[in-house]
């Protein structure tokens, strides 16, 4: 496709997504171009292996940042260092400017951190209210759970969000018998019903039909639409490529390179993977020399491409 | 998965009968295998089984091991197992003589007694999770261990505890209402309180998610060490409480007094439907899973058939509820 059809099917749109209907308004709405989330020099060794070393990541709000690279790159490392399942070595986290130490899921969770695993993270042989509100219950003082609330909400995303019309699926209904398609947008729903800042969709894309993956791209665009921050990754380049901003290319637990995607096209994205791939590095090649002004976050509202 | 379709009216009728078969098939697999043996059992002793005296012994003798079964039963669902229940029974009520002997205080003893229980739990879930070896291996160890240190506190030897009887404790755990034993009163409320424990609170929420995927249990950010430590910190508890009444019913300790009690309390678990895997398993189930276990050894006598029989009836029994269990999952889900 064009840079001019990318452009134009980035325009921002208002949330029409039912699915963003579960995303609550930017509370405190911070001005465009700021910071959402920063890794300054994250490292991370598990048993004497270097997973992450002097990792810098920015996250600007409302901007999409695609991440690639390949198995063992240290993608997921990097996701569950941000949504505070492994803490870093070394290495520092800012979300909204601020220096967050002491993070773990439920911190991270309360920051806005939201992710759609990869694993789907789903419980199957438990009821889908128990799965939209695993590791947070709607729970009174003493920890006593509101059930009918808690199925009450259930059924109105699965109405309103999911688009689970069939008969046989309620609140009650075991997460085992639905398609990968269902579970993914259970997933996601389960992202956005908390109150998401950043949404983090890990390998989102891997087991879905194509037209399940049309709408989940469609769905990142919406994030971006509402003012919400993502990270992509995928190891389909194409996927990444249509919804990123920008793609920051990791490489053997080291930031190889990052490219605003209006600034490269698809191919030349592709040459420089290849070169990654094969040399550990992305060596400022003449080709591209012109285009590195960059990286700086971009506001991903998507002007700075038309 | 995000389609932009109003919610629709969900149809009633049927398919509203369908999602509820699909959603309760455990619990009316495990009612319908209750109803069928009781029945057996009416059919074959009916002078026995349609008089009152027999389910006045079942209510006395099945909650020793149905209590700590409906605390097991959370631990077998969060993906652990308990086989040290036995020697905490032991190991507690040592706990109790030495408290009762040294204070002269019965009710201090059954303070320390629960305590004792408590800490046996928490020191099989500190190791369970805190350096990582599978609760069965842990517990392997323990059920030993906990015997052993009961038998050498006590020196092997066994206390009368006749004395016990005049004190408000023995009313209280091993007195009858009415003619009805008090055990079976504790037993319902146990249920009662596990049921809440496990369906309307965050830790059985917690427990079910750990046992049915722990990764996303770590992903979601569940307190995952500390679920599986409380739990098997209540089965201490549970096991301590049940090891009481039965010493005060017999007014003697003996230090393998649980001994009896692994099988039945396992067997009830899963004849309730209880999934060994984790993840599955209501107290409905074990309640029930309870009596057909504890029911079993009479029912026999009654009908006439030798003791020998006993062990045999067990197996077939516990491997026909989970055979059952087995089919309606598959057809159901």
């Amino acid at each position: 496709m064009s840079a001019d059809e990318r452009a134009s099917s980035r325009q921002p749109t208002l949330p029409t997504d039912p699915v963003l209907a579960a995303l609550e308004p930017a509370a405190s709405a911070p001005a465009q171009g700021v910071k959402r989330l920063e890794l300054r020099h994250v490292s991370k060794s598990f048993g004497g292996v270097r997973v992450l070393q002097d990792v810098s990541l920015e996250l600007a709000t409302g901007e999409v940042v695609g991440l690639l690279g390949d198995n063992g790159a240290g993608k997921s490392t990097l996701i569950k260092i941000i949504t505070g399942v492994h803490q870093p070595d070394e290495g520092e986290i800012y979300f909204g400017g601020q220096r967050v130490t002491g993070m773990d899921v439920q911190r991270a969770r309360a920051l806005g951190v939201e992710t759609v695993f990869q694993e789907r993270a789903l419980a199957d042989q438990l009821p889908l209210w128990r799965n939209i509100f695993m590791g947070r219950p709607v729970a009174g003082p003493l920890g006593f759970l509101k059930v009918g609330e808690m199925r009450r909400s259930t059924e109105e995303l699965m109405g309103e969000s999911m688009g689970f019309t069939s008969a046989i699926l309620t609140p009650n209904t075991n997460v085992k018998g639905l398609s990968g398609g269902e579970r993914q947008g259970l997933a996601i729903v389960r992202a956005l019903h908390f109150r998401a800042e950043i949404v983090i969709l890990d390998e989102p894309t891997m087991g879905l039909s194509l037209k399940e993956t049309e709408k989940l791209l469609h769905f990142v665009e919406g994030i971006r639409a509402a003012g919400k921050s993502a990270i992509f990754i995928d190891h389909n380049i194409f996927h990444v490529y249509s919804v990123s901003d920008r793609i920051v290319l990791l490489d053997r637990g080291r930031v190889a390179g990052q490219f605003v995607t209006s600034r490269y096209s698809l191919a030349e994205l592709m040459d420089i993977m290849r070169e990654v791939a094969a040399t550990g590095a992305y060596t400022e090649n003449e080709r591209y020399r012109n285009k590195e002004e960059l990286p700086q976050p971009t506001t991903g509202t998507g002007e700075e491409r038309s | 998965m995000t389609t932009a379709e109003a919610p629709v009216q969900r149809p009633r009728g049927r398919s509203r009968i369908t999602a509820f078969t699909n959603s309760w098939a455990s619990q009316i697999g495990i009612t319908v295998a209750f109803v069928a043996l009781w029945a057996a059992f009416i059919i074959g002793a009916p002078t026995t089984f349609l008089s009152d005296r027999i389910y006045l012994a079942f209510a006395q003798t099945t909650p020793y091991f149905a209590i700590v079964a409906l605390f097991l039963t959370m631990v077998i669902i969060a993906g652990d197992i308990d086989l040290s229940f036995i020697s905490i029974m032991s190991l507690s009520l040592v706990g109790f003589v030495f408290t009762w002997q040294a204070t002269g205080s019965v009710e201090l003893g059954v303070i320390a007694c629960i305590a004792s229980g408590a800490l046996c739990g928490l020191f099989n879930g500190l190791i369970v999770t805190i350096i990582g070896i599978p609760s069965l291996v842990v517990t392997i160890g323990t059920q030993f261990l906990f015997a052993g240190l009961a038998l050498v506190l006590v020196n092997g030897k066994s206390y009368p505890l006749v004395d016990t009887t005049s004190s408000v404790s023995y009313g209280l755990l091993a007195g009858k209402i009415g003619t009805i034993p008090i055990q079976f009163f504790w037993l319902i409320a146990l249920a009662v309180f596990a049921w809440v424990l496990l369906n309307r609170h965050r830790l059985g929420q917690n427990a079910y998610v750990v046992g049915d995927n722990p990764q996303a249990a770590q992903l979601m950010g569940i307190p995952i060490k500390r679920t599986r430590i409380t739990l098997f910190v209540l089965v201490g508890m549970a096991s301590a409480l049940a090891a009481l009444m039965n010493a005060f019913s017999l007014t003697n300790f003996y230090p393998n007094l649980g001994s009896g009690y692994l099988l039945q309390g396992l067997a009830a678990v899963f004849v309730g439907g209880t999934s060994v895997f984790g993840g599955r398993g209501t107290i409905y189930g074990t309640f029930l899973g309870a009596f057909m276990i504890g029911a079993i050894e009479a029912g026999i006598i009654a009908v006439g058939l030798s003791g020998y029989y006993t062990g045999a009836v067990y197996g077939a029994v516990i491997l026909a509820a989970v055979s059952i269990h087995a089919v309606l999952q598959r057809r159901f889900e």
